[in-house]
């Protein structure tokens, strides 16, 4: 099963550091980054396998959106599916 | 695959536009429940609702979470509980509070089905039935009633639309102290559906599958904000960018539905496509009419931008469900959509401006408070008047309205939540009650006769 990472706010340090240390300690797999950054807003993208995740989809989006809060910026993570079904034909 | 710009704008559809859905809604048969005694079925009733629901609220948090789209409400809707109380009509209330109480047990807000259908007569039972609505809904919280009084085949049964006429202001009446929201959980349709999921309408009809899931989204705000960048746009674009933006709202719904149906063991019902507001700024479909270039809503051109809205939504959305139904278009209640209420206050919209957009809309003269002294048969005209318009129309119309107990133009109704504000709208004075008391059927029209 795949997840989107959305991580968006004010560029700072250590950001992707932080992410990633977060998915590798939930047994997330990370299969492709892309970031951009317009003047000051840092947007990252992230698509990551959580098929050998410890915890449930639900519960980890719960863990990224506070620790979006702890850091700052937004961070969601949701199942592919909702990208997959409002977007293609 | 997607592309990035697309996951940008889901998020920001959830964060800035309140992109929802707005309820998940499990329709359940309760004809296995009938049993001898009202408290026998009544128990049978609590256990079978609570039973076959206490999984939605989770489930619901569940795919919330997982999809990131808030799921706004959870509800039930239940076979009109006329049917399953035919034999005990005057203890019919008992099963109502049991409904209610498993509504609270479940932790849902809204229990839909305390209902009749009398389009072509009213039996003996249902009469019995149809007047312990106003005590039930004021003795209970969570539970919503319905009565489905014409139809296109069938015609109106205006006995039912002067009975409905009372029921409303005795309603309203028994809960005074709470600005009569008693009538705010009453419906009276023409061309009732028996798959809306939306609340106070929803009932399960007999001809559904024991166990159902029906989902009806939202997105009002997702919709102005498609339409805010393109403020030069003619109508034949404007009708497009809608489209475009319903099929993607309805994409969403679509997911949830499956999601939902599958892990609740019901069977997959329909998306209901509706643009539903809430009291929320920047959740208001009055917001897109003004958008598409009325400067108030109800001010000429009203009706026209909202045909246009109501028939974009539905070829957008359409496309994106592989089973579409309930009542699926723009629903225009007065106290539940900041803009509807602004446009009131100012004396912008009328009622009979209202009327005039049920022609073209789905639903009818939705959440609208009147003056608490309108006489029952001035309500009833109404009630004819909107079920007219559905039964000429092929299309479903209702009469949601709140004779506020004690209140005159000029004040206003609060109930708070999803119901809202309203001000206490003017009503026409002029004596309606020689067509009420004249009873009978309005026929069914000609074009009805299909076979």
């Amino acid at each position: 099963m795949r997840a989107v990472v959305t991580v968006t706010g004010k560029d700072k340090k250590g950001i992707i550091a932080k992410i990633s240390a977060f998915l590798s300690e939930k047994g997330a797999n990370i299969q492709d980054i892309s970031q951009t950054i317009l003047g000051e807003y840092f947007a990252m993208i992230m698509i990551v396998d959580i098929s050998a995740a410890t915890e449930e989809l639900s519960t980890l989006a719960g863990e990224c959106a506070k620790l979006g809060k702890e850091i700052g910026m937004s961070v969601y993570m949701q199942h592919e599916d909702i990208f997959n079904a409002m977007h293609t034909v | 695959m997607f592309s990035n710009k697309e996951v940008l704008e889901t998020i920001a559809m959830v964060e800035k536009e309140h992109l929802d859905i707005r309820t998940i809604t499990l329709g359940l048969s309760l004809l296995t429940c009938i049993r001898d005694t009202a408290e026998e079925t009544a128990n049978k009733v609590y256990d079978l609702v609570c039973k076959k629901g206490e999984n939605i609220v989770k489930t619901a948090q569940t795919l919330s979470g997982e999809y990131g789209i808030p799921i706004v409400n959870k509800r039930i809707s239940v076979t009109p509980v006329s049917i399953i109380t035919a034999a005990f009509p005057e203890k019919a209330p008992l099963v109502g509070k049991a409904l209610d109480n498993a509504a609270k047990t479940l932790g849902i807000d809204f229990l839909g089905g305390y209902s009749a259908l009398v389009h072509k007569a009213t039996a003996d039972y249902e009469r019995i039935f149809i007047r312990t609505i106003p005590e039930v809904l004021a003795s209970t919280e969570r539970l919503c009633s319905s009565v489905n009084v014409g139809s296109t085949k069938s015609g109106i049964n205006m006995e039912a639309v002067k009975m409905l006429g009372e029921v409303f202001k005795e309603a309203a009446f028994l809960t005074k102290d709470k600005d009569g929201i008693g009538a705010a959980k009453l419906v009276a349709f023409c061309n009732a559906v028996e798959d809306n999921p939306f609340m106070a309408g929803a009932f399960h009809g007999v001809g559904e599958a024991d166990t159902v899931v029906n989902v009806g989204v939202s997105g009002p705000g997702v919709v102005k904000h498609a339409l805010e960048q393109l403020p030069e746009a003619d109508l034949t674009e404007v009708a497009e960018q809608i489209k475009r933006t319903a099929f993607k709202i309805t994409r969403a719904g679509q997911l949830v539905a499956k999601e939902a149906s599958k892990r609740l063991n019901a069977q997959f019902g329909i998306v209901d496509l509706s643009l539903a507001p809430t009291p929320a700024m920047g959740d208001s479909v009055a917001q897109i009419l003004e958008e598409i270039g009325i400067q108030t809503v109800g001010g000429h051109g009203t009706t026209a931008a909202l045909a246009l809205l109501n028939d974009a939504v539905k070829k957008g959305g359409v496309m994106a469900s592989s089973r579409v139904g309930g009542l699926s278009g723009a629903f225009i209640p007065v106290s539940e959509d900041i803009g509807m209420i602004r446009a009131a206050e100012q004396g912008a919209i009328t009622l009979d401006k209202l009327e005039a957009m049920t022609c073209v809309c789905s639903v009818g003269l939705d959440m609208i408070a009147i003056p608490g002294d309108t006489p029952a048969t001035t309500i009833a005209a109404m009630i004819a008047d909107e079920a007219a318009i559905g039964m000429i129309n092929n299309k479903t119309t209702a009469v949601r309205i709140i004779p506020a107990p004690g209140k005159t133009v000029g004040d206003e109704v609060s109930f708070g939540g999803l119901l809202g504000r309203a001000p206490i709208m003017p009503v026409h004075n002029c004596d309606s009650s020689r067509l009420i008391n004249r009873g009978g059927n309005i026929p069914a029209p000609i074009h009805s006769f299909k076979n």
